[in-house]
């Protein structure tokens, strides 16, 4: 039987296409209110008067919070790498309690209302004064302030081998380039929503997250209340892409106004809120210096980045993380640095590090192979490593020769004239550019039950959340095969802090990670099947089940019990060392992409693309190519359009809409061929390697470098706008 | 507050509702059709997209009031072969955006059907050309997919068109 890998239709796609799926905001409780958010709009400073005289008279209005009358919130517990789920607050402040103000947008007053409506009149109608105190907000301005990032345990912020600066200055052909990016936002369509109710010491959220379990810790500890007090439930959620995966503002300051007001609060972010409350993809500076002989041979390779984060969070980008295992260069130094700003913290976006990484160095290779007059596959391939070249590991699969000469040949890569402006369509320059794609892989603990019943049919529980990756259909692939049933025999349920915990979805470790469990649980099910069918007989489940007598046979993986979940992280981190120590574990790829420049506007248009990626086992054809497709179609933002414009004087967004940020439309999407090379890695659950990030890696170096062909200009700086190429 | 009356799905639906309340709020909180998407409240987005007497309208834009004797449609009313189409050709992932995308390409296959050009179409003068799948990427231009779903979405117009 072979379900995993067919290219099944998604089983919730009849829920989403007729409006019945639920998303956070979408439950009707009875007695529910309606909340709002109003922001500071200084960096930094103290509240000195705050007027909530009209707000508190507009009719219908039953609470304005603020620090002057809110009930008690906890801080944020401290990062412990012994309880991950200290990693899920946003920001340290603890809102509401205080009278600083740490960054603009940072909520300092929260009005709950009979309706939407009135909750956002009032909150207009909040008057703030401020001491203002003296901040440091401009990016580019405390660049070279940077410190190189303390090493955690997932990556040291500094790495080398041999002398790469030495090697540098020796080489025969070198390139030494500067490369910036701007600030991201993931701009889910689904604005953050909360829905909160007490129960006395009993809270319900229904939250847009992806990380049910840690919100659930998390806002036991806020509001000193036991875990198990704490219910969250996120079913459907309306995209993510990183920005749902911390504990915001909005979630925490939606159940305080439950709390406060003893009705069920709904607050759903304005899209404005969103961008004042939630942290997007940090700024960039990096440069890139490649040193290699006459024949391509690659001798130094430098990547050193500047990133920032928040005085009261923010996590630090693995800017370099690939440049540690793409290229067999003899001398290599990585270093990330950061600088600290009255801003609000960062967090991760789609490929934190990869994506904007591996614009650097991609684009930097091909310039490159423009100085050594190779062509850049010819250079990639003459450099591809037999192991990890910063340490000498095992790569677990490393498939990228295959991948390129397999998209070399769909995308006729052999028809690109090498000199820049050489290729033209009528008042088009036509340009071919190519770039690698590449995410580590890893694995998390989850919990799963999985029962078979006498009836034949399979449920399978686990508390993630649907965000659009497809987890219920792509698990209930991997248990119909697993047990040997039909795909139409598996239930999945999810979406509920009261099933066996899921870990988050992040790092695209989450299908992975449950199917590792789930494989387990599975094998459980058969060995008790089996035991049973050598007491009483029969032949196939129910047949075996019906003799025995049995209702159903259940098997766990995992504990939901405080000592369970202690120690299955710590198996968990062991295990995750260990596998460090031995292998290099990462899906890759390759993006092909056409550009057209329009020769007197330079309007740029992506004309094709090609994408082929090993992702190990690919478990559902239809909506893995759907996943990577979401990946290049955001690298298309951020290569063409997506910037955050933050006014360096004052720390203040200043295009916080979907009308001023402007992420692709229809209109800039051609069709997208994505290929896989679908080809097991032997160190991960059925083989598969995860698929949510990889897709987004690599597209914005791919159109640099067919922009660069296309007109012979090369741009450095995202986003490549057209007054760029003129 | 007021009390109005607008005709939704078929049904007639009287609510009472303040002044300010757009089409959107008063479908998704006093109507309780959650089916039809907030994503921005300012006419960037699409997802708030239902159909008045068969035109595609941005529901965040319409003042409720405003409404009352027009046949609003939402997704919960269409029974569209779109539906299934766009669940075959994985026009979605987080499902945030389909309702809007769906409502829209009802609205913009009407369009075309009477022979409304958009900014893609090459002769004005030509009537009922084939949409063309850059003709479906223009007139769609108004509804976001963040997932990046766009080439489904496409394809599924397509089938159906």
């Amino acid at each position: 039987m072979t379900v995993v890998g067919a290219p099944i239709d998604r089983v919730d796609g009849k829920a989403k296409t007729t409006g019945a799926a639920r998303f956070a905001a979408e439950y009707a409780l009875p007695g529910l209110a309606h909340a709002a958010l109003v922001y500071a709009n200084i960096a930094r400073g103290r509240i000195t008067a705050l007027d909530t005289t009209a707000a508190r008279a507009v009719p219908g209005v039953l609470a304005v919070l603020t620090h002057q009358n809110s009930p008690t919130v906890k801080p944020a517990p401290k990062v412990s790498m012994l309880n991950l789920s200290t990693l899920v607050s946003g920001t340290q402040v603890n809102y509401l309690q205080t009278d600083e103000v740490h960054f603009d947008g940072q909520p300092i007053a929260v009005v709950v209302a009979e309706t939407s409506a009135s909750a956002k009149e009032a909150a207009s109608l909040i008057r703030t004064e401020y001491a203002a105190m003296e901040s440091t907000v401009d990016f580019a301005a405390a660049e070279p302030d940077a410190k190189v990032q303390p090493n955690n345990p997932l990556m040291r912020g500094e790495e080398k081998k041999g002398d790469a600066e030495k090697a540098l200055s020796e080489a025969d052909v070198t390139v030494d380039l500067r490369f910036t990016t701007p600030p991201h936002a993931h701009n889910a369509l689904e604005p953050h929503s909360t829905t909160a109710v007490w129960e006395g010491d009993h809270l319900t959220v229904y939250d847009a997250t992806q990380s049910i379990d840690w919100v659930r810790s998390h806002l036991a500890v806020r509001f000193a209340v036991p875990t198990g007090n704490v219910r969250v439930l996120a079913p459907f959620v309306g995209g993510g892409f990183g920005g749902k995966g911390s504990v915001w503002a909005g979630t925490l300051l939606a159940a305080l106004a439950a709390r406060a007001t003893g009705r069920p609060v709904r607050l759903m972010l304005t899209r404005e809120g969103v961008y004042r409350t939630v942290g997007g993809r940090t700024a960039s500076t990096q440069r890139v210096a490649l040193g290699a002989d006459r024949d391509g041979k690659l001798r130094a390779l430098i990547h050193a980045s500047v990133a920032r984060t928040g005085r009261v969070g923010g996590m630090p980008e693995q800017i370099t993380s690939q440049s540690r295992h793409l290229y067999d260069a003899e001398h290599i130094l990585v270093r990330q640095s950061l600088v600290e700003l009255d801003l609000l913290p960062n967090t991760f976006m789609r490929a934190p590090g990869e994506s904007i990484g591996t614009f650097a160095v991609e684009a930097a290779i091909d310039e490159l192979a423009a100085e050594l007059g190779m062509d850049p596959i010819a250079l990639r391939m003459r450099n591809e490593p037999a192991v990890n070249p910063m340490d000498g590991k095992k790569f677990a699969h490393r498939m990228l020769r295959e991948a390129y000469t397999l998209g070399a040949e769909k995308f006729g890569w052999h028809e690109r004239t090498p000199e820049p402006g050489s290729m033209r369509d009528g008042r088009w320059l036509v340009g071919m550019g190519v770039a690698s794609a590449y995410h580590p892989a890893n694995r998390f603990a989850a919990n799963v039950t999985v029962r078979l019943s006498a009836d034949g049919t399979v449920l399978v529980r686990c508390g993630f959340q649907e965000m659009g990756m497809g987890g219920a259909t792509a698990q209930a692939q991997i248990a119909a095969d697993a047990l040997g049933v039909p795909f139409e025999a598996v239930r999945v349920e999810y979406g509920d802090s009261e099933l066996p915990m899921s870990p988050g979805a992040g790092g695209s470790m989450q299908t992975a990670s449950i199917a590792n469990s789930l494989l387990e649980a599975c094998e459980k099910v058969k060995h008790s099947v089996q035991a049973l069918a050598k007491r009483t007989g029969g032949e196939g489940y129910e047949d075996i089940l019906r003799r025995a007598n049995v209702p159903h046979i259940e098997a766990a993986v995992g504990s939901d019990t405080r000592f369970g979940r202690i120690a299955g992280q710590a198996r968990f981190m062991t295990n995750f060392l260990l596998e460090q120590r031995r292998w290099v574990k990462a899906a890759a790829g390759v993006q092909f992409c056409e550009v057209r420049v329009d020769r007197d506007t330079g309007e740029i248009r992506v004309s094709r693309w090609l994408g082929v990626f090993d992702i190990g086992t690919v478990i559902n054809h239809k909506m893995a190519s759907s996943q990577l497709r979401g990946g290049i179609v955001m690298g298309l933002g951020m290569a063409l359009s997506e910037e955050t414009l933050i006014d360096p004087r004052t720390g203040r967004i200043m295009n916080p809409s979907l009308a001023e940020y402007h992420v692709p439309v229809h209109a800039d999407i051609p069709p997208i061929d994505v290929s896989f090379l679908d080809d097991p890695d032997p160190t991960m659950p059925l083989g598969l390697l995860g698929a949510g990030e990889l897709g987004i890696t690599g597209v914005a170096a791919a159109v640099a470098n067919a922009i660069h062909h296309a007109t012979g200009n090369r741009v450095r700086e995202l986003p490549i706008t057209l007054d760029k190429v003129l | 507050m007021a009390e109005i009356t607008l005709r939704i799905n078929g049904s007639a639906e009287t609510l009472d509702v303040q002044p300010q309340v757009s089409l959107l709020d008063a479908l998704r909180e006093h109507l309780g059709l959650t089916g039809t998407k907030k994503g921005c409240d300012q006419g960037a987005c699409g997802a708030c997209t239902v159909l008045a007497d068969g035109e595609r309208i941005n529901s965040c834009l319409a003042l409720a009031m405003q409404y009352e004797g027009r046949e609003i449609t939402t997704i919960e009313g269409l029974d569209h072969p779109l539906q299934e189409a766009f669940v075959r050709a994985d026009g979605l992932q987080c499902g945030y955006c389909t309702s809007g995308q769906i409502c829209s390409a009802v609205g913009m296959l009407a369009e075309h059907k009477e022979g409304a050009p958009s900014a893609a179409t090459e002769d004005l003068e030509a009537a009922e050309e084939e949409l063309s799948d850059e003709e479906i990427r223009e007139r769609m231009s108004g509804n976001l997919c963040r997932c990046g779903a766009y080439n489904g979405i496409v394809s599924a117009i397509k089938e159906v068109a």
